[in-house]
């Protein structure tokens, strides 16, 4: 491994049902288990702390940094408090939290070192270092989320950690406290049903996996606004910049998904990034403008503290240290990942549709993979009703005669309501196979009712004559669209 | 059993600043003074709820935010320390609550009944939220009044600020039904600042007045128009233009405790006392009390 300010970074999730309730329910099982997998692999990390930001700590007033060097408390959770109390007592690393606090300063930005009896540390922090760190073997650093800060400034934070690693000359493990999706079940669930609260934050949470897989950490920054606006980002997924900025901007990491499962419908994920190439803490660059418009940097400009004689420190201006150039080169290293690190996290879920004839087998009426909505074959059989449209039957009931038009017709209606219920539209098929039983009888009247509703569209087609169809239909569609 | 009433609400702000302003003995840092005008607003609206003797002092507070559903107090006695998680140097405030469990479970039922979540504390490690804690002491420092304390249900607030406000009026209109079956007195005290951008530079002495403003002309123009509403009895009005006003203002009334108040108290359209008006680092605060049995001297007072 290479030597390196950050040992390992990892990307977690600090909801408490993790760590106090993983029995109710099999997804939060396998979060506790692969925290146990962090565990492990932070144990073998040759590493000095363990830093954490955590989106759960938020702070107005610049950045606050924990400076009591064991607080303790029972803590609960102001909405799961059913839970349970979790008691607490960590061992910090006082003499980094100064050093950090004094680089953040060096920006410009407001910070304070936190040392008070019982100041609420937050969930998230708490539930990952219980678990990835109960016995304290490494101290803890821990930085707040501020409430304002976008994207620059939230990255300067994170370079600033960088900085203040090197200067200490310690090797930190790195961990960002952060869901992915953040939208909870607003009503109670069993356990045992949670799931992600909709198919668009599965997704996106889908997307950014596979990305983090990949080890594309500043690809994932660039995403971080489209991710929280379509997926209602934990704060904004705004801790996916810090974590960015600390480690060196670049896409020079090996990810590892330990878990991805919902906690009360948010997107928990734990995710692991070993940097393949040494990370550089980046200059101090007081030059660097605000083009981002950061919030908290238009609060500033609107409050002109300096004109008005503000009695807060100004901005130091420390010179640039020159740096000698590295010789690595980044871009010479490919480290070959192991093809187990390359999951192919793509939009993969089945539809049932209320509204149509049930299976008559133990298949879904469709499928979403990837980009493709795959139906299955879809007869002219009614939902909740064993008579299918155009066909009269006989006292054996065998059918006596059928009439192709109404059966075609009833099947293009069944299939327009498994895509639309799939959150697609019948405009969006691409490609349909159709399986007639009586190609020279029928092809007529279901190829006029077909144009009726294809000619504008222009699928391509496929039809073909069967011996039979598992129930006394005629005609059977095999549908491609676009979801 | 006397039927009982919502004997008056209050906007009841929660600024840690003005706790520590006062240099209560509960409070760890101590001050040399700060924002006396909210201070003072406070003491007069105090002087009123007290000769009301309500039974029971009911929040509805921000700083205790849920998603999966509205939270209750279940237990009668909650001890600890309170210290804001934004500003810990000015507020660490030891705290000793009575709760009144039969009226919390009142009003929880009465939320069941009308379909939505809820959820009773019971862990006796519970820690009360600063935001409940802090506009409780400035209106009853004595704290010889139990309380209710109701969660902000934020959930509703995912969709729109339009649907956030129809559940506010469920939660409001199950709060009442709960108190009129109990036959209590109550008071409503909805926990929120107005406009609700903050800077985020303090002075070195945050008590220093010097400083201490509005955060933008436009909150403070947003901030005087529904502060007038208030004080003409529009109510209704204000309900109504209340999803943009959080929109213009980034107005912590958001998350529901003044159109909770208001929707409880069957929407007034009497006028409001407004007690006073504050900044407190950038944001606008305002103490006003809806006060009927006020509004009825007044309006005798004019008749005669």
């Amino acid at each position: 491994m290479n030597t390196t300010i950050v040992s390992k970074a990892y990307i977690v999730s600090g909801m408490p049902h993790i760590l106090l309730a993983p029995e109710q329910s099999p997804g939060w099982t396998r979060l506790h288990e692969a925290y146990a997998e962090l565990r492990d692999d932070i144990a073998r990390q040759d590493a000095d702390l363990i830093l954490y930001f955590s989106t759960q700590w938020l702070s107005i007033l610049g950045y606050t940094f924990q400076a009591d060097p064991r607080p303790e408390w029972l803590h609960v959770d102001q909405e799961f408090h059913a839970l349970g109390s979790i008691p607490y007592q960590f061992t910090m690393d006082v003499d980094f939290a100064q050093v950090y606090a004094d680089e953040v300063d060096q920006l410009g930005y407001k910070t304070k070192l936190i040392n008070y009896r019982g100041f609420p540390i937050d969930t998230g922090t708490i539930v990952a270092q219980k678990l990835l760190n109960p016995d304290n073997r490494l101290p803890a650093a821990i930085v707040s989320c501020n409430m304002y800060s976008e994207k620059e400034e939230t990255t300067r934070v994170g370079q600033a950690a960088a900085r203040a690693l090197k200067k200490s000359g310690k090797r930190a493990v790195v961990v960002l406290v952060s869901s992915l999706s953040h939208r909870f079940h607003v009503q109670p669930i069993d356990p045992r049903d949670d799931k992600i609260s909709s198919k668009k934050d599965d997704e996106w949470n889908r997307k950014v996996l596979e990305l983090l897989a990949a080890g594309d950490v500043e690809d994932v920054a660039q995403t971080v606004r489209d991710f929280a606006k379509q997926a209602n980002g934990d704060m904004k997924f705004k801790g996916m910049w810090w974590l960015n900025g600390l480690l060196g901007q670049t896409n020079d990491f090996e990810g590892k998904i330990f878990a991805y499962e919902p906690v009360m419908g948010t997107g928990a994920a734990l995710i692991g990034l070993t940097p393949t190439a040494p990370i550089e803490a980046a200059d101090l660059d007081l030059s660097q403008g605000s083009e981002e418009g950061s919030q908290a940097e238009l609060v500033e400009e609107l409050t002109n503290f300096d004109t008005m004689a503000m009695p807060s420190k100004p901005r130091k201006t420390a010179a640039p240290v020159s740096q000698p150039k590295p010789s690595f080169n980044p871009k010479a290293s490919v480290v070959p990942r192991p093809e187990n690190l390359k999951p192919t996290y793509l939009a993969d879920y089945e539809i049932v549709s209320k509204n149509s004839a049930e299976p008559v087998g133990t298949y879904p009426h469709a499928r979403r993979y990837g980009d493709f909505l795959f139906l299955s074959g879809i007869g002219p059989r009614q939902v909740g009703s064993k008579e299918i449209p155009g066909i009269t039957f006989d006292e054996h009931r065998n059918v006596a005669s059928y009439d192709i038009r109404v059966q075609t017709r009833a099947v293009i209606g069944a299939v327009k309501r498994i895509l639309e219920e799939s959150g697609s539209s019948l405009d969006k098929v691409i490609d349909i196979q159709v399986f007639l039983t009586n190609m020279k009888a029928d092809f007529p009247g279901y190829n006029e009712v077909y144009n009726e509703a294809f000619k504008d569209i222009r699928p391509t087609r496929t039809t073909v004559e069967v011996g039979s169809l598992p129930t006394p239909i005629a005609v059977e569609f095999k549908v491609i669209a676009r979801p | 059993m006397t039927q009982g009433s919502i004997v008056a609400g209050v906007l009841a702000p929660h600024p840690p600043h003005l706790v520590y302003g006062e240099n209560p003995p509960q409070n760890e840092p101590k001050s040399e003074c700060g924002w006396e005008e909210l201070r003072w607003a406070y003491e007069r609206c105090r002087a009123n709820i007290k000769a009301l003797k309500p039974d029971v002092l009911i929040v509805h507070s921000p700083h205790w935010p849920t998603v999966v559903g509205t939270h209750f107090l279940g237990l009668p006695h909650f001890k600890g320390l309170s210290v804001d998680p934004v500003f810990p140097h000015l507020f660490r405030y030891t705290y000793d609550v009575k709760v009144d469990v039969e009226l919390s479970l009142q009003i929880r039922d009465a939320c069941a009944k009308a379909g939505m979540a809820t959820s009773v504390v019971t862990n006796p490690d519970f820690r009360l939220d600063y935001g409940s804690i802090i506009c409780l002491h400035l209106i009853n420092p004595s704290w010889d009044i139990p309380v209710v304390l109701i969660s902000s249900n934020q959930a509703a607030f995912y969709f729109s600020n339009e649907i956030g406000a129809q559940v506010s009026k469920d939660l409001g209109d199950a709060t009442r039904q709960a108190i009129e079956i109990s036959g209590k007195r109550a008071v409503l005290l909805a926990s929120s600042s107005l406009s609700h951008r903050h800077f985020v530079h303090e002075p070195d002495i945050p008590e220093d007045m010097s400083y201490e403003r509005i955060h933008h002309h436009g909150q403070y123009l947003w901030d005087m128009k529904v502060i007038d509403m208030m004080k003409k009895g529009q109510c209704k009005e204000l309900l109504d233009i209340l999803p943009e006003f959080i929109e213009m203002a980034a107005a912590e009334v958001k998350v529901g405790a003044l159109s909770w108040m208001l929707e409880a108290m069957q929407i007034p359209s009497y006028p409001a006392i407004v007690h006073g008006y504050g900044t407190v680092i950038g944001t606008g605060n305002a103490v006003v009390e809806w006060n009927p049995s006020l509004q009825d001297k007044n309006a005798k007072g004019r008749n005669a």
